[in-house]
């Protein structure tokens, strides 16, 4: 418990990555850890490129880190994966919601969606892949792709003792927390 | 009961426990949350000032009452806040007040990176800087402490990383707090030369004791450990530092850094072979430091520009290098913020795009995002209610110097309260002709919403009167004024037009309200905002890119199959369906 572990979680702004890290960030508070959360605010709200960090620990002291030492980071959106795969430790785990959002230069035909970002992040890194946005689909609301992701992060990071429906009651309007429930029960069951 | 909290909902929770009953601020990232969450208190009045001057006014107004108060503002707020600032300081209090500067080194949402710590020097105020959410609740109590005892404000001086980052923080219960007795005091409170001259002198005599108070302090305290290395800092940078050399150095952490504990520092560096000044921005430390005779490694390593992290001190004081993942730069396109689908500004600059020989300058809101491809509609932008006097000043610069050129100040409805009118009122009194368009979206929307004095509500939640822009042009001598929908394209067109040709001051309101504002059931029926997305024809496109100079995100291009329109995204304002020479754009549906 005494070393500080890093998570980042990196995407596109409205893809509900602030939630996520409330959410995750309670759980291991009742885990009983220190927790500090630090997040990219203002004008990156309007369709930008979002990111939290997350640390924690038995005592947290900065509240980021630097490249190279994020254990893990899960990216929402492809190619944020490849923006921000240099804050992960070369040993460290980035699970991928395999999604693209394409950004202002390519909606307007400057540029293109890059092609083979998986495969590069794959020679380079430990990469899972989860198809969030199908899986939501699926589950029949395209908005729980956040809670899919945050699922498949807990069951990586294997922290103990933390009720998470309870928690996902206490973040979650009422009428939207059964069908979060399951998208997170869903992610768990991802990663191999 | 400990809870995750932000710096600014520590500031607000403190506020809360120290039994404060006035606030007030005007919005800007990052300090905006403070004011939100102070206004969840219903003891707290909480209030929008139109600007950062007006909010300390009213704070000190409240103080000299003899209630707790508090503005809050970001650092550039401070600029606009300055001229009350320096005097309050001489006033001194009667109820403790606290200003916050909520500075952004990295300029996450802000035009530059200003060290505000010089504010605290340069006007005399008492300074705290917090390191983390727990201190920053903990500061402000002990800071209304000291405003009081000293019979001074406190500066409370957080950066984006305090505002914004979350860390457990212990509640406590309100302390009730009463309001002081008002009396008379005309040579205290009336700033006149031969009262300020007095003020000044005791202003100084409270400086000293105030240095007093920083040597003993606990908010300024020694960590000893390894001697070889000692390690001088204050604020978020103190956890940066703690992050790389944890046990392996000692530390003078400074909590209270305005006026310095000079003795404190003396015997921390007599002590430590090596002495290294930590910080973020400007060397304000180091300097003092230096002054005082001491040698210190500070500034040579750790960069003046830029946000600082554990990093960089790593690679700048131990010369370690992180192993890190390479990423693939081709894979990484830009995404930088746009103005949303369907935001009402973006009619009116596609039309201002389209005009030549027009000078345009911009101002602080969601609408400076028209300076980005494909509108590129702005050629300035300096600080909050800029606009319209800046525009003034290159349009007389032009006519006395023989040059033809055509000024549009661009502004939004709460900058126009802010700071705007003033400039207004210079052009007309000046008798110039720019042509100023304020952008009344209905809301603050930039910094997510707030209310202002044309929104028709109060921070409270409280209805108020609203502010009608148009009248208020009318009475301080603006003869032509226009209001269009701005989604309305040539309707939009004809007013800049005629406005252009004028010689008089001009104004156009462009009226629709924020797309991601909750709209009030008057609002849906008066802008008919029930509207359908649109499509366009797949088969018909002619692949000219027309809509693609709209900007709006909801419209991607593919060379095969021309413009697609994300259904989602899209909430029908038009405007493509406007742009497009083939009209093969339509609603859905029809
Ligand atoms: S403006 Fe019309 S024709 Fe031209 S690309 Fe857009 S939809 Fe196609
Ligand atoms: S109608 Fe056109 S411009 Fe308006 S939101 Fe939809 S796609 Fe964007």
């Amino acid at each position: 418990m005494n070393k500080v572990k890093n998570v980042l979680l990196v995407g596109v702004g409205g893809q509900g990555i602030i939630l996520a890290s409330k959410i995750l960030s309670a759980g291991l508070i009742s885990a009983g850890y220190d927790v500090k959360m630090s997040e990219v605010h203002g004008m990156a709200q309007r369709g930008g490129s979002v990111t939290t960090q997350i640390r924690y620990g038995s005592k947290v002291y900065s509240p980021i880190i630097g490249k190279g030492q994020a254990d893990v980071i899960v990216a929402f959106e492809q190619m944020e994966a490849a923006r921000w795969i240099d804050y992960l430790r070369p040993e460290g785990k980035i699970i991928v919601n395999d999604y693209k959002i394409p950004s202002a230069p390519i909606l307007i035909g400057e540029r293109e969606y890059p092609k083979n970002i998986l495969d590069d992040l794959k020679s380079k890194a430990n990469v899972s892949l989860v198809k969030g946005f199908k899986l939501a689909k699926e589950l029949g609301n395209v908005r729980t792709q956040n809670i899919i992701m945050i699922g498949a992060l807990i069951e990586f990071i294997d922290i103990d003792g933390v009720e998470w429906n309870e928690i996902l009651k206490e973040n979650i309007k009422e009428k939207h927390v059964d069908l979060n429930i399951e998208a997170l029960t869903m992610g768990k069951g991802l990663l191999d | 009961m400990k809870k995750l909290l932000t710096g600014n909902e520590a500031v607000a929770r403190g506020a809360y426990e120290s039994g404060v009953t006035l606030a007030a601020a005007y919005p800007g990232t990052p300090s905006t949350e403070i004011l939100e969450n102070v206004s969840k208190y219903k003891e707290i009045y909480s209030e929008w000032s139109p600007n950062e001057k007006v909010a300390l006014e009213v704070a000190i107004g409240g103080s000299i009452a003899g209630a707790r108060t508090l503005a809050a503002m970001k650092h550039v707020g401070i600029n606009v806040a300055a001229d009350p600032l320096f005097t309050f300081a001489y006033t001194g209090v009667n109820g403790g007040c606290i200003i916050i500067s909520a500075d952004d080194p990295g300029m996450h949402s802000s035009q530059n990176e200003q060290d505000n710590r010089y504010y605290a020097k340069a006007a005399k105020l008492a300074m705290l800087e917090p390191s983390d959410s727990q201190e920053t609740k903990d500061f402000v109590k002990e800071g209304y402490r000291i405003s009081e005892e000293y019979n001074i404000p406190v500066l409370l001086r957080l950066t984006t990383r305090i505002c914004h980052s979350k860390g457990l923080v212990e509640e406590s219960n309100r302390e009730s707090v009463e309001i002081k007795q008002y009396e008379k005091n005309i040579p205290k409170y009336v700033a006149t030369p031969a009262n300020g001259r007095k003020l000044h002198i005791d202003l100084e005599d409270r400086l000293i004791k105030l240095e007093e108070y920083s040597n003993n302090t606990h908010l300024n305290t020694i960590e000893w450990n390894d001697k070889k290395i000692g390690v001088i800092s204050s604020g978020v940078a103190y956890q940066y530092a703690k992050e790389v050399f944890g046990e392996n150095a000692s530390f003078l952490k400074l909590g209270f850094t305005f006026p310095l504990p000079k003795e404190k520092i003396k015997n921390f560096a007599s002590e430590v072979e090596k002495l290294y000044v930590i910080e973020e921005l400007e060397p304000f430390l180091e300097t003092e430091i230096k002054a005082m005779g001491i040698k210190v490694i500070g500034k040579e390593y750790i960069p003046l520009t830029g946000e600082l992290n554990p990093d960089i001190i790593r690679e700048s004081l131990l010369n370690k290098k992180v192993e890190k993942i390479n990423r693939n730069e081709e894979m990484i396109i830009g995404r930088p913020p746009t103005m949303c689908a369907g935001c009402p500004h973006r009619g009116l600059f596609y039309e201002l795009s389209k005009k030549k020989n027009v000078v345009v300058t911009g101002d602080i809101g969601c609408y400076t995002l028209g300076s980005a491809p494909p509108l590129s509609t702005m050629d300035t932008c300096i600080c909050m209610g800029s606009s319209i006097s800046a525009g003034h000043g290159f349009n007389k610069a032009c006519e006395v110097n023989g040059v033809d050129k055509k000024v549009v100040g661009v502004i939004g409805d709460s900058t126009f309260f802010h700071s705007g009118i003033t400039g207004l009122i210079d052009i007309v009194y000046n008798k110039g002709n720019s042509v100023t368009i304020i952008l009344d979206n209905r809301i603050t929307g930039m910094t997510g919403h707030q209310e202002n004095p044309g929104t028709g509500y109060t921070l409270m939640g409280e209805e108020a009167p609203q502010i009608d822009i148009t009248k208020l042009c009318e009475s301080i001598g603006v003869k032509d004024i226009k209001t269009v929908n701005p989604l309305d394209l040539s309707e939009t067109k004809k007013a800049i037009e005629e406005s252009l040709k004028l010689d008089v001051p001009s104004v156009i309101i462009t009226k629709y309200p924020c797309v991601l504002k909750k709209s009030t059931q008057e609002e849906i029926e008066d802008y008919g905002l029930d509207r359908k997305a649109c499509v366009v024809e797949s088969t018909e496109c002619r692949k000219c890119k027309m809509c693609l100079k709209s900007g709006c995100p909801a419209i991607s291009f593919e060379q095969d199959k021309g413009s697609i329109i994300d259904e989602n995204m899209c909430v029908g304002c038009d405007v493509c369906l406007q742009i497009c020479p083939f009209d093969v754009i339509k609603k859905v549906g029809e």
